[in-house]
């Protein structure tokens, strides 16, 4: 009995705060907008009874995601989002993994430390930090004036609203999601697994590809998840260090719902992103599941 | 037809495989190598013995590559290896933890080293087969290494170090992690794969009996200083000091002082005011009066009810404790002055029919040649 209570608690978390909202959002993309609070029709309506319920769910349509398909602002902007959160995901694991693999191979009095730097700038509020990121990147900021007075270059780059300005932002705040899970799957590794590969006829880097590399796979592809879901719904930043040219599904998504007042067609906007992200983690994790099965 | 003795560290011609040269290492202020020198033979099963901390792991880290020597020189096969990566040196290494990769199979595990020399698919495939079949693993061949036992992973690390037809194969406490009949099991299965294989093994060990067990010659080591290299019975029987001697087996040390025993051969020992001086003969030369020491393995030491008749040494005393080990006892007699000595018998009766028992007066007599005489 305690057993199935205590297996019931993720559950119920899951039920109430994911199931049920995304019913809710589900229900308004299928429904069309109205004049009215909410704005949206039908609503349900449970003093009618059976029949009030059966009128609601007959108009209930697929109109919205119809639409989506039609307009090729949504389909471009999901495609540019994508890449934008792949590359920025590859980018961070180039920058996260070094920084992990100093981590684990530093003194063990130092490691505690290090970790506390990792985590240090959620101190400070996101938005203070992406602003910030404005001051540096603009076209007077303290980059192009650094590298002015080094003599490096006469004019000023132009970074901040580009895309190098997002990716720059979303490498730099989802860093810590990246080093932490591989920090920890190298922590882990014992040391005397690359003195084996080195005995065993390995130059030090053939030693990191064939060994460190894959030992430390599952906290790469968890890194890799945990910057990638967010990067690809990512709001802030793009609008903020982001250019007009800069296209992403989470502007598309705001601009539906609080300037169109179009809660429909941004619920179906929610709807997609969601799918395109749940569909290859479940193939994913499936895959997984029969190499494992295979193994015994 | 007699056999000849292995014994290349006899013969002057013979060429050592490994020549420590006045090696001395440093970690810090800490000395775990001080000034030594040793060669190791071709086909030699050469055991490091001694207490952590001692230098033995040092000594094979250094001969693995992974550690340089602070001062001297190593060689192996007559090559300075000053400055030769681990990966270049004809030495493969079995490590403590096995060291075993968990994303490879058992074959993937033993084929990672011949992989690394780019042989040849078949000839590669033949190779693991055949190290398969030497350690008995042909049924665990697919299986990751944490779906078999921990013997089983034993013989997967030595497989993978075999792999390779090393010149010089070490093993790092190899069978520590496994429980003692396994242990003992294991100990003449790795004789007998160095047999068959002829590679030289090193082995570092802080179990005495294992290294007395499988090695050709023991190495007894301490604070960085070899104390004595010699065949197995040779350390047991002829220990070159008190701490050889303490450090192998059980033993009683008495101290003394020596003077030419009458007789004319060997020493007479004072070792208690009041007691029968011991006679003892040696091939060491003592000053009269010189201070020394006995060595008395406890079972080179009869006891008995009934005064012996003949032994050049007999001393009365009272048995304190016995420890009944199963196949022999070994019993705790105070002498007069209080002295404690060991002594230990076979049980070749039946516990019936012994007579010995606590509090009982009984006799210890050993001969004249039982104890070694040490200086210390």
């Amino acid at each position: 009995m305690r057993r199935a209570l205590l297996i019931a608690v993720p559950y119920l978390w899951l039920l109430a705060l994911f199931l049920v909202p995304f019913l809710i959002v589900l229900k308004i993309s299928l429904s069309d907008t109205a004049l009215a609070i909410p704005p949206y029709l039908p609503t349900l309506d449970f003093s009618e009874g059976w029949a009030g319920i059966w009128g609601f769910l007959q108009q209930l349509d697929f109109e919205n995601f119809t639409f989506l398909t039609q307009d090729e602002l949504y389909w471009r902007a999901y495609l540019s989002s994508v890449q934008i959160a792949l590359i920025s995901t590859l980018l961070t694991l180039l920058v996260g993994y070094p920084i992990a693999y100093g981590m684990a191979s530093a003194p063990e009095h130092w490691r505690a430390t290090l970790m506390m730097l990792v985590i240090l700038p959620f101190w400070t509020s996101f938005l203070i930090r992406v602003y910030s990121w404005m001051g540096i990147l603009s076209n007077e900021g303290l980059l192009n004036q650094l590298l002015q007075g080094l003599g490096l270059i006469d004019q000023p780059l132009t970074i901040l609203n580009t895309n190098t300005a997002v990716y720059i932002g979303i490498v730099y705040t989802y860093l810590p999601f990246m080093i932490l899970p591989i920090y920890a799957a190298l922590e882990k590794m014992d040391d005397a697994l690359l003195e084996a590969a080195e005995d065993l006829g390995c130059s030090r880097l053939t030693a990191f590809w064939l060994v460190t590399v894959p030992l430390s796979r599952q906290g790469i592809i968890a890194g890799c998840f945990l910057v990638f879901i967010p990067a690809l719904g990512e709001f802030v930043i793009p609008s903020l260090l982001g250019g007009s040219g800069t296209l992403m599904i989470g502007k598309v998504l705001w601009e539906e719902f609080f300037n169109n007042r179009d809660w429909p067609v941004a619920s179906a906007v929610a709807v997609i992103l969601l799918l395109i992200l749940i569909i290859p983690i479940i193939l994913f994790q499936r895959n997984e599941q029969k190499q494992r099965e295979r193994e015994g | 037809m007699a056999q000849t003795v292995f014994a290349p560290w006899d013969n002057p011609d013979e060429k050592p495989l490994i020549q420590f040269k006045n090696v001395t290492k440093r970690f810090g202020d800490f000395t775990a190598i001080d000034n030594l020198t040793q060669d190791i033979y071709t086909r030699e099963f050469f055991a490091l013995l001694g207490p952590s901390g001692c230098g033995k792991t040092t000594m094979m880290r250094m001969l693995a590559g992974f550690e340089n020597p602070s001062e001297g020189q190593i060689l192996i096969a007559g090559q300075d290896m000053a400055g030769v990566p681990p990966n270049k040196r004809p030495v493969n290494m079995m490590f403590q933890s096995y060291a075993l990769f968990p994303h490879l199979s058992v074959w993937d595990n033993i084929a990672f080293g011949l992989r690394r020399e780019a042989m040849e698919k078949t000839q590669l495939a033949a190779r693991v087969e055949q190290m398969l079949k030497l350690t008995r693993l042909e049924r665990f061949a697919r299986r990751k290494p944490h779906q078999i036992s921990g013997g089983q992973r034993q013989r997967v690390a030595l497989a993978r170090s075999l792999a390779k037809a090393p010149k010089l194969l070490l093993l790092d406490e190899p069978l520590g992690a496994l429980d003692k009949k396994l242990r003992q099991d294991t100990q003449f299965e790795l004789m007998d794969i160095q047999e068959k294989t002829g590679t030289t093994f090193v082995i570092v060990t802080h179990d005495q009996e294992e290294a007395m067990t499988v090695a050709s010659r023991v190495a007894v080591m301490d604070e960085g200083r070899i104390m004595q290299v010699a065949t197995p019975a040779v350390i047991y029987e002829q220990p070159n000091s008190v701490y050889v001697a303490d450090f192998i087996g059980d033993v009683n040390i008495i101290e003394g002082a020596a003077t030419p025993h009458p007789a004319g051969d060997g020493y007479a020992i004072d070792w208690a005011e009041g007691q029968p001086q011991f006679h003892a003969k040696t091939n060491r030369a003592f000053a009269p009066g010189q201070k020394c020491f006995l060595a008395l393995r406890p079972e080179k030491v009869a006891i008995s009810a009934e005064p012996p008749d003949e032994a050049a040494n007999r001393i009365q005393g009272k048995i304190i404790d016995i420890a009944y080990l199963g196949n022999i006892s070994t019993y705790h007699v105070r002498l007069p002055n209080g002295t404690m000595m060991k002594a230990q018998t076979a049980n070749t009766r039946r516990l019936s029919r012994r007579s010995l028992t606590w509090e009982d007066a009984v006799w210890l007599s050993w001969t004249d040649t039982a104890a070694a005489v040490l200086e210390g």
